[in-house]
């Protein structure tokens, strides 16, 4: 999955490029910047986790500082700033999930995975982390996937079991918009 | 059955395309402002419909819309605020999941009010299909005319655009979003200057909330004095109430606003009574950051009256026996909740979340974080209440921003209502991992037969 090790030159293919230069026309002459957070859920999307060279090479393309790259991409929790396994189970682990049951889901995963929160299955498919609340307290608890967040809603270890069973035998669903 | 006025139509099938909103008399805002009315006309609307901004804060949106300064040769910006990361709360990503051109809607006619031709939607970053949902609900809309240039041949300019955020609860704070929106870390500004005088771009700005900016549509479909007549007192129109926690049907509720709390949590048309047969412990009415009531004091005041959905009933008392409206995230906590144990929870949410700029709050919620888990493991003294309500008053006021109150208020209210429990996890921390606190005096005024758990 993970496209480039740190040695590795980076060229974004002409698709990202098209699609950064359309984000950029949001936004006034010389405000570019702001197409950061955007352009590196893009990167993130693409490559899996931002690493410094590509932090660096966003920072070429919006004609930024590389430090503003990298002080953006820390303060935001969605970037992981290391490789991440395929899918990242995300889980909710704030106070209205936990009323449903967060905490046993969390402990659920990390059994089925066998692996600590932050830490990649060994075929490299999975890792999970708690997050804080994500906005669906009423259908708790929840865990999302990037990159295209989709929401997994009242789980229970017999819905997780099969979600992780299929996410082995198939790749992400599409989003569940309705 | 309450009027409704945002979610009207949130049964009929499609009414997320633009076609069938459009059939249900979608759009009918944004003709009526574009061509009868001026951009004063529209926000002297607002600020007599005594619309109060829906985010949290309660502060009329009209007076807000009023302050924005329009100096020559500057242009001047709309951003709603759809990060919605406050916990408890999620009727954002419901309307915008299932009527997204409400919110366009809205958009343009208060964009139009404000005079921006710009106009931005901050949507917090996990929400991506609902930036999805969005993007293609902007893109129809424009396609019909109602974005773009010269629309509906007014002369009116406007585009409109969606901005991801990056998993950040401080840029639901609007400098902090503007900040964001700027490509920057989310760090709150120091006010002044307010950003209705230099906020995006230090242009003037003004940020509303998802469904302050939604509830501009009936306004002005309406007119004024129609949506001043739903509500209570000074707190007019409907809200989005997202009901969690321990109910038999959690969910999102457009309310009257002075409806009775008891019958928001018991009757079948709201959210049916608490769940598993059990009974009420406590409620959070108004997401995290709102003080903690017990039942007895969320269904009556201190008073003896009943306690209504509204931003004064729900106040009433101040914070020794009231709480807050919030942004509506109304979590209800059973007879098995530890209250300890999610003071914890939520204090670790504020230290996670806290941008760091300010020291009492960035290391205030560490150490209240550190105390609390302490507390809940079995490893708490006496002393650690008074230290708690210490650290709590130290943070609260002395911050940039209000995250530092929002972290202050649920420890403090917790250990003001609920002290005896937390005095018990000191004195029994062996019990305290055993088994929890349960209901002791605070059982709501509906008891059952059973005998309320031993203290």
């Amino acid at each position: 999955m993970l496209k480039i090790s740190k040695t590795d030159e980076i060229i974004f293919t002409p698709e990202l490029i098209a699609k950064f230069n359309e984000i950029l026309l949001r936004y006034p002459e010389d405000k570019q910047k702001s197409a950061l957070l955007p352009v590196l859920h893009l990167v993130q999307a693409e490559y899996g986790w931002v690493s410094t060279p590509l932090m660096d090479k966003v920072a070429d393309f919006l004609n930024l500082k590389p430090i503003e790259v990298y002080e953006v991409a820390s303060f935001y929790t969605m970037f992981f700033l290391k490789p991440q396994g395929k899918y990242v189970l995300e889980v909710c682990r704030t106070g209205p999930c936990c009323l449903v049951g967060a905490e046993k889901i969390m402990t659920h995963i990390e059994a089925k995975l066998n692996v600590k929160e932050g830490e990649i299955t060994p075929d490299g498919l999975f890792s999970w982390r708690g997050v804080e609340c994500l906005a669906a307290c009423g259908m708790g608890p929840v865990l999302q996937i990037g990159p295209d967040y989709t929401f997994y809603e009242n789980l229970t270890a017999d819905t997780v079991d099969d979600l992780i069973d299929r996410l082995r035998l198939t790749t992400v669903e599409k989003a569940q918009i309705i | 059955m309450g009027r409704k006025l945002l979610l009207e139509n949130i049964n009929v099938p499609g009414i997320n395309t633009f076609e069938v909103y459009r059939q249900h008399g979608g759009y009918r805002a944004v003709e009526k402002a574009l061509k009868t009315m001026s951009t004063d006309d529209v926000v002297e609307e607002v600020k007599k419909s005594g619309l109060r901004g829906r985010g949290g804060a309660g502060f009329p949106t009209g007076m807000k819309w009023s302050f924005l300064a329009k100096p020559e040769g500057k242009p001047r910006y709309l951003v709603c605020n759809g990060d919605e990361s406050e916990p408890g709360t999620f009727k954002d990503r419901f309307l915008m999941t299932h009527i997204p051109h409400l919110l366009i809607e809205g958009m343009i006619v208060s964009s139009y009010a404000l005079g921006a031709k710009t106009s931005y939607i901050y949507v917090r970053g996990e929400m991506m299909p609902q930036i999805r949902i969005l993007e293609r609900a902007i893109a129809e809309a424009k396609n019909a005319g109602f974005l773009g240039k010269n629309i509906l041949g007014s002369g009116y300019d406007l585009e409109l655009y969606v901005q991801p955020g990056g998993g950040a609860y401080i840029c639901g704070e609007e400098t902090a979003l503007i900040e964001s929106l700027e490509g920057k870390r989310g760090n709150p500004r120091i006010k002044p200057p307010f950003p209705a005088i230099s906020g995006l771009y230090n242009c003037p700005t003004v940020v509303n909330n998802v469904e302050s900016i939604a509830a501009v549509v009936p306004i002005i479909n309406d007119g004024a004095d129609e949506y001043a007549k739903v509500g209570i007192g000074r707190s007019t129109g409907t809200k989005l109430i997202s009901a969690s926690g321990n109910l038999n049907k959690p969910g999102v509720y457009e309310i009257e606003l002075g409806i009775p709390v008891e019958e928001f949590i018991y009757s079948d048309e709201y959210c049916g009574g608490i769940a598993n047969g059990k009974r009420l412990k406590a409620v959070v009415a108004g997401g995290s950051s709102v003080p903690i009531l017990p039942a007895n004091l969320i269904l009556k005041t201190a008073t003896g009256e009943s306690r209504l959905m509204s931003y004064e009933s729900l106040a009433e008392g101040g914070f020794a026996t009231g709480s807050m409206m919030g942004s509506g995230g109304f979590v209800a906590f059973d007879e098995d909740q530890c209250i300890v144990r999610n003071t914890w929870n939520f204090s670790r949410f504020y230290h996670h979340e806290s941008c760091g700029q300010c020291s009492p709050c960035r290391e205030g919620t560490g150490w209240m974080e550190k105390v609390l888990h302490r507390l809940e493991y079995g490893h708490g003294k006496m002393s650690d209440l008074d230290l708690l309500v210490d650290v709590a008053k130290k943070i609260e006021g002395n911050t940039i921003c209000p995250l530092g109150d929002a972290a202050a208020w649920p420890v403090a209210s917790a250990i003001r209502h609920f002290r005896d429990e937390f005095e018990w996890h000191v004195s029994h921390p062996a019990e305290a991992i055993e088994r929890n606190y349960g209901l002791a005096r605070y059982a709501d005024p509906l008891p059952k037969a059973e005998t309320v758990a031993a203290n």
